[in-house]
């Protein structure tokens, strides 16, 4: 990295956010391969390698590794990024935000050999067993006061509305991650421990985790990261300040009651199954009212996205989230849910908000980033980037669309009777008919992957320096559209 | 405008916003986690459910190792086309002793709440061996290693005693056999004295070599224990008879 190129921010601490953002990219591609690996291990079994490279012990690899290695290092990255530049201040203590680095891969790395070798407290997308728990909360009450500490000393009266949203995810993510992981070890030099609830209990505590994990980790960081660069990459203001402090209260406040749509109709109560139903659908306006405020900021510059296929990326994340979160108030409800639970509608569904959502407005904040960052005055290429959306919106398609025929047809086969009043299909004719799907559904995955990969190959050519002089007109204005 | 106003103290005190953010959040998770720990509402006694034996425990904990619990639901729900493939609907004492619950999310495979006693010690063997040898069209791993794995059992007094500590009725007498029971569970009637067992767990639990290797308390032998005792504790032919009587 050049020295001369930093110098217009050196009051911004932009080292720590570059090896964030290349965690990020590193972590994406680990994350997605493994992803394609288990999409392909569903289609041909003999992928499977016992007894480390099973299913299984893959899954949670893959799950962790896109959720909280990808995007966790996306969070980390863009928050230290905007709090930095939205508080007109340098990030508070150095030394604390490089041991969140080190500290956080720490965790992935811990976590990931210890699914590979069986080391697992088996609650989904909580696996990591007591002692990297521990460690997480180190690093996560340090990741707080670093966050914490440069608001606190920001030059601007007002915080802006992007931090409100990364301190409801930083906060709430302590508190769901100290009540889900209570367990009592079985020895302090042992692996194993237990986790304190059981039965019921447990099943509500982990999905009132597992639900807000999404809630806080999935959405209110990554509407954080919306509120920044939207409004920035569009160069008009957020469309409306009161809808962002009404959707902001109410989506905190309603998410967190959602957690039960994950248990109809099993031994939990029956209230607080209908409760979390209830909330569930009254979840879909908050969410609507950040798509909307995303949207509409584009308002008067809608031109911008015939021009900025980076701000395309914005947008369709939006549209994603759009989508999956009306999706998600469909399924939770009762009689929908009958029908959707257990199959891979659900993997569908979590895929439209994972690729769509989270991993394109994590791309188009990444797109704004590195040439920042690295002091560059533009991308290599910006047909890159279009070429990125393009393979990878494609790539979401085939995805979702196979996982929605494939789950709805499972479900449908799962209570289909004969004439005579009996199972019309057995379990494994079930399992064949899904074959065809998941065959695409890993096309999907693979194209998605092509697209990180030419994203990684643009940032290798923006940070070397290069510029693509195809591309650009000597006075470095952008020959024509890109679309 | 008042409103934009009053909010406007929240945006200039960052630790008066952090602490309305905590309050937001808590509500929902308190209400709706709260009453879940009146047991007596919310689980209704059966007779039958016992927490698990050593071998058992040793199982599940095999499963949870291998992440079964990402392909496999153990939650029949009352519904028509469940209660016909898997049979009776799942009680929420059956799975009180489980620390934690797996229940699971998605079923790559069948549900497996009530898979205990339906086919044979043989068959779960060869399956787990290799699923394709006796389901041609089976998706699933194989999992031969675990009939080469001797199980670990020298500390599941250890495991046993956190299991009580976290509410599990485990008996001093249950703790200090814990290692003795296992090793009759897995060898059976046929070749030892497993009434130190059958007094501590019930008659009904099963004793036998699961996977027909006399010498080795395997892997195979914890996970099939495991798998054969699943959704049989509870009587349900004694408890409909009891409903049936009722008017």
């Amino acid at each position: 990295m050049s020295a001369q190129a930093v110098t217009e921010h050196q009051e911004y601490n932009y080292h720590v956010i570059r090896l964030f953002t290349l965690a990020t990219v590193f972590w994406g591609i680990v994350g997605f391969l493994v992803g394609l690996l288990i999409a392909l291990q569903l289609a041909f079994p003999e992928l499977n390698f016992e007894p480390y490279l099973t299913f299984g012990r893959l899954r949670p690899l893959h799950t962790s590794a896109v959720i909280f290695a990808f995007g966790g290092n996306a969070l980390f990255a863009t928050s230290y990024f905007i709090v930095q530049r939205t508080c007109q201040t340098r990030l508070w203590n150095d030394g604390l935000a490089m041991f969140t680095f080190w500290g956080y891969q720490l965790v992935i790395v811990m976590a990931g050999l210890g699914y590979v070798l069986g080391v697992t407290q088996g609650k989904e997308y909580a696996e990591p067993e007591w002692y990297v728990d521990i460690w997480l909360t180190i690093v996560w009450v340090a990741y707080l006061l670093v966050y914490l500490g440069t608001v606190m000393k920001r030059k601007e009266p007002h915080l802006y509305v992007a931090n409100w949203f990364y301190l409801a995810f930083i906060i709430t993510v302590a508190v769901l991650h100290l009540g889900n992981g209570l367990s009592i070890p079985v020895s302090w030099t042992g692996t194993k421990s237990y986790t304190v609830f059981g039965g019921v209990q447990s099943a509500m505590i982990q999905w009132w985790y597992g639900h807000n994990a999404v809630g806080f980790f999935l959405t209110a960081g990554f509407l954080g990261m919306m509120y920044y660069f939207v409004p920035k990459r569009a160069e008009r203001p957020v469309y409306s300040y009161r809808l962002s402090i009404l959707h902001f209260w109410s989506l905190i406040f309603i998410y967190i009651w959602a957690g039960p749509h994950h248990l109809h109709y099993t031994a939990l109560p029956d209230w607080a199954q209908t409760l979390g139903m209830t909330f569930s659908i009254m979840l879909w306006m908050p969410s609507w009212g950040g798509m909307i405020n995303g949207v509409m900021t584009l308002s008067g510059a809608w031109h911008k996205l015939r021009e900025d296929p980076v701000l395309r990326f914005m947008i369709i994340a939006l549209a994603f989230y759009g989508m999956s979160t009306f999706e998600g108030p469909l399924m939770s409800i009762k009689s929908v849910n009958s029908l959707s639970h257990y199959t891979d509608w659900t993997i569908g569904h979590v895929h439209s908000g994972a690729l769509g959502w989270v991993g394109f407005i994590s791309f188009g904040a990444l797109y704004s980033m590195v040439p920042v960052l690295w002091g560059r005055e533009r991308l290599y290429s910006m047909k890159l980037v279009n070429l990125h959306l393009w393979v990878a919106t494609i790539g979401i398609v085939l995805y979702i669309a196979a996982m929605w025929v494939s789950g709805i047809m499972q479900g449908l086969m799962w209570r289909d009777y004969n004439e005579m009043g009996f199972l019309e299909y057995s379990f494994v004719e079930s399992v064949m008919a899904m074959h065809p799907f998941y065959l695409i559904r890993a096309l999907g995955g693979a194209l998605y992957i092509v697209g990180a990969l030419i994203m990684a190959y643009n940032f290798y050519r923006t940070i070397k320096g290069d510029v693509c002089e195809k591309e650009y007109q000597t006075d470095g204005v952008l020959k024509g559209a890109v679309a | 405008m008042s409103f934009i106003k009053k909010h406007e103290k929240l945006e200039k005190n960052s630790i008066l916003l952090l602490i309305g953010i905590i309050i937001t959040v808590l509500i929902g998770g308190l209400v709706e986690i709260i009453p879940l720990f009146r047991m007596e509402t919310v689980i209704e006694p059966v007779k039958g459910v016992r927490p698990y034996t050593p071998l058992e425990l040793a199982g599940y904990n095999i499963y949870i190792r291998e992440g079964c619990y990402n392909c496999h639901s153990q939650q029949i729900r009352p519904l028509r086309d469940e209660v016909a493939r898997y049979g009776h609907y799942s009680l929420a004492a059956e799975s009180m002793y489980d620390h934690p619950f797996q229940w699971g999310s998605k079923r790559t495979g069948p549900d497996l709440a009530r898979v205990g006693g339906k086919y044979s010690d043989d068959w779960h063997v060869a399956h787990l061996k290799n699923p394709r040898d006796v389901v041609p069209e089976s998706i699933m791993p194989s999992y031969s290693f675990l009939a080469r794995n001797g199980a670990k059992i020298d500390d599941l007094d250890q495991h046993l005693r956190t299991l009580r500590l976290v509410g599990v009725p485990y008996t001093d007498e249950m703790i200090e056999n814990a290692e003795k029971d296992a090793i009759a569970q897995a060898n059976g009637e046929a070749k030892m004295d497993i009434s130190g067992l059958t007094q501590r767990y019930g008659e009904n639990v099963n004793a036998r070599d699961f996977d027909g290797q006399p010498n080795l308390v395997s892997e195979m032998d914890a996970l099939v224990a495991y798998l054969q005792v699943l959704g049989t504790m509870v009587d349900f032919k004694a408890t409909e008879e009891v409903e049936e009587a009722a008017p």
